[in-house]
């Protein structure tokens, strides 16, 4: 990753769940590791989420889910993602999620699920070694 | 500590200490500080100051000078009587336990209804249902938005059809059930009466609690559906007909516990709940209704988190203050209307999903406090819910840990066992004041709707949630098995899981029912409804009509949603 470019992060709540503090201090966080970051707020349709992630054109996506539906919302959303020609963004998944979840999650293609008593510096830690340069994303120089 | 006594009787005023014997004491207490100095050169304390989750600076040690102020009659007084401060009941524990009410619901209605007598078989008290997301947000289970939350945070209910096998085999008469209902909660609660009507139960024999509390749904819980001003006024329509239908039943619960739990200090969680508190009592004043015809019935629900005696004074000052701001500035004349009753569970955000049978000891603890705070009702939380629902083995677990404090330990034989500590006393005070500046910063800022509207509670909220954080990853605050103390273990392999067919078994449900009922009787109880609703005529009426008809939630909810339009939250980070 550049230093030159600030990483564009979208902080994600699908789904009816309305718990986000955890999503709030993540992305607050975050941005005070010197990322852009975009809340969507909560209640956010898979759709929502995809579009707004084509709209800010972010290098990354956290979601974050708390009601256990995140069996069907986090593969839901990677499809989206997929039809619509996004696959080179890391997406990242937060909330109660059961251990036995994870190997399907990642299957679908999330890099790394977060739980509980995760720290952000170790989220901010993973986000900077793994997103994709974004020259390199596009096959285009810096903008 | 004689010399307290000794004195009493020659304090100035109702105070509880004489000024001579105090300024005695300050020098001593000094001599005492000063004595201390090589110790603590060559010792120093773990820490350089000492502060709780709130801001407040704690002593080395509490005296009688750090309460001098204390007037008992006026501050604390006796329990059951203005101002509240020692408890609610003139013998609490000792004449009746708190009502030990375990959250739960998940599923279908079977399965919740299996669930629920399988709690009260082995001795909880009380009911208290947990909705899915679908339900709170009124929504029916196949919704588009529904599809992945049917059933799992708590049950789906889609008609009357739901709610009668949820509570089939369970007398209404005899439990008292509290519903997690809010955005929705009239047309819940006009199930709950018409099923009660079917067992052949009056309302004045029902005993429950429905949520109801819209304000903190905006600020941190997030089910809301309509914006404020309708949603007041169904929550004021709903307090005008329980007053007369219903009498016993707790018409709000005026929450702390969503704002404590999405991050706020334990003064925060004071002062924003009965911030609210007052925005409705002010709702129901402008409806026309008689302050003591409905505060009575208003009931508050806290969270008990981590630090004990933070917590035990909280809920002291709690109902100290809203004995007085009821009293005082809404000139309440019925004790009732100054109680402050209150449910309490253990904070959820304290989990760990490292060590989780660690879980269990930081619950005890926290049952603990707020059974010193004088709670009517308590929510133990299972060790697993950092991981999980909670399994049949976990909530067992976590009501035993209720039992096993109401039964073996003591705490239950005198009343408020820590009134008169000077520390409890202290912190007492210092709470209520603290709360009561914030609550003057929202009066001056024109009430919390405002507040809300204006993003002020959800900054503090979130400034508070990210400082704790931050107070985690340091170090500052230790978290046992997170970061401290921690090992490598297996995944936690027992958690429950619910199934998948759910959402199918209610769609199949849900379109029978469509299909069988008196689609006639249906459409002129909407009508009704939506007349009521355009109108200023009372809601419930008509929504209970419309429950009875097998209006569906939904079918109900998107009645009111085209007349009185969706809330659109705005994103403050």
């Amino acid at each position: 990753m550049a230093a030159s470019r600030r990483i564009r992060v979208l902080v994600a709540k699908p789904g009816l769940d309305g718990h986000d503090r955890g999503a709030k201090v993540l992305a607050r966080a975050l941005r005070d590791a010197g990322m852009e970051v975009i809340y969507t707020g909560i209640r956010q349709t898979p759709e929502q989420v995809v579009n707004a992630v084509i709209q800010e054109d972010v290098d990354v996506l956290c979601l974050s889910s708390l009601s256990g539906a995140h069996d069907y919302l986090f593969p839901r959303i990677m499809e989206l993602l997929r039809e619509k020609g996004v696959d080179d963004i890391l997406v990242l998944g937060g909330g109660i999620i059961p251990e036995e979840d994870i190997p399907a999650l990642k299957a679908a293609g999330i890099a790394e699920i977060f739980g509980p008593g995760s720290f952000t510096s170790d989220i901010i830690k993973f986000i900077e070694e793994n997103v994709k340069d974004r020259s390199e994303r596009r096959g285009e120089g810096e903008r | 500590m004689a010399f307290w006594f000794r004195h009493l009787a020659r304090g100035r005023g109702g105070a509880m200490f004489d000024d001579k014997a105090l300024e005695e004491l300050k020098e001593a207490a000094k001599r005492w500080e000063e004595s201390l100095a090589p110790t603590l050169a060559k010792r120093p304390e773990r820490k350089p100051s000492f502060v709780n989750t709130s801001g407040i600076p704690i002593e080395r040690v509490y005296l009688p000078f750090h309460v001098a102020d204390l007037d008992y009659e006026r501050d604390l007084g006796f329990p059951g009587a203005y101002p509240f401060t020692r408890g609610v009941q003139a013998t609490m524990y000792r004449g009746q336990l708190w009502t030990m009410r375990q959250y739960a619901g998940f599923g279908t209605a079977e399965e919740s209804n299996r669930r629920y007598r399988y709690l009260l078989e082995h001795g909880q008290t009380g009911l208290s249902v947990a909705f899915d997301l679908p339900t709170q947000i009124g929504y029916d289970s196949d919704h588009p938005n529904a599809y992945g939350e049917v059933g799992k945070v708590g049950v789906a209910i889609d008609s009357i059809h739901d709610m009668r096998i949820l509570f089939q085999g369970i007398p209404l008469d005899k439990v008292s059930t509290s519903m997690t209902i809010n955005a929705p909660a009239a047309i819940l609660l006009a199930m709950y009466m018409a099923v009660a009507q079917e067992q052949g139960v009056r309302g004045d024999q029902l005993n429950g609690t429905i949520q109801n509390d819209i304000l903190k749904e905006y600020t941190s819980r997030g089910t809301y559906i309509f914006p404020p001003e309708p949603s007041m006024r169904i929550v004021t329509d709903i307090f005008a007909f329980c007053s007369k239908e219903v009498p016993n039943w707790n018409t709000i619960s005026i929450s702390g516990y969503h704002m404590r739990e999405a991050g706020c200090t334990a003064v925060q969680e004071v002062a924003f709940t009965l911030a609210n508190g007052i925005a409705y009592v002010e709702a129901g004043l402008k409806a026309g209704l008689d302050v003591d015809a409905f505060a009575p019935r208003l009931a508050f629900f806290f969270c008990c988190h981590l630090d004990f005696f933070e917590e035990i004074a909280k809920f002291r000052a709690a109902r100290r203050l809203w004995a007085r701001i009821m009293k005082e500035r809404f000139k309440a004349k019925n004790p009732r209307s100054c109680m402050l009753r209150f449910h309490t569970q253990t904070a959820g955000c304290t989990l760990t999903a490292q060590q989780p049978k660690n879980n269990i000891i930081r619950v005890a603890y926290q049952a603990m406090a707020a059974v010193l705070g004088g709670t009517q009702s308590l929510h133990t939380n299972s060790m697993d819910e950092a991981l999980a629902l909670p399994t049949e083995e976990a909530v067992q677990i976590a009501l035993r840990t209720q039992q096993i404090l109401a039964y073996e330990f003591g705490v239950t034989e005198t009343v408020d066992p820590l009134g008169g500590s000077f520390y409890v006393e202290r912190l007492t005070n210092e709470i209520e004041e603290r709360a009561m500046d914030y609550i003057r910063k929202i009066d001056e800022m024109g009430g919390s709707p405002r507040a809300i509207e204006l993003g002020f509670i959800q900054k503090e909220i979130q400034e508070a949630a990210y400082a704790y954080q931050r107070e985690v990853e340091s170090g500052e605050r230790v978290v046992v098995g997170v970061n401290r103390f921690q090992v490598q273990e297996p995944p936690f392999k027992a958690i429950l899981r619910v199934d998948p067919a759910v959402r199918e078994r209610q769609l199949q449900r849900l379109e029978k029912i469509k299909r069988e009922r008196d689609s006639e009787r249906v459409k002129r109880a909407l009508e009704g409804l939506r007349k009521a609703a355009e109108g200023t005529e009372n809601l419930m009426p008509h929504i209970l009509e419309a429950v009875k008809s097998e209006a569906t939630l939904g079918e109900i909810c998107d009645v009111l949603r085209e007349v009185f339009g969706e809330y659109q939250a705005s994103v403050i980070i």
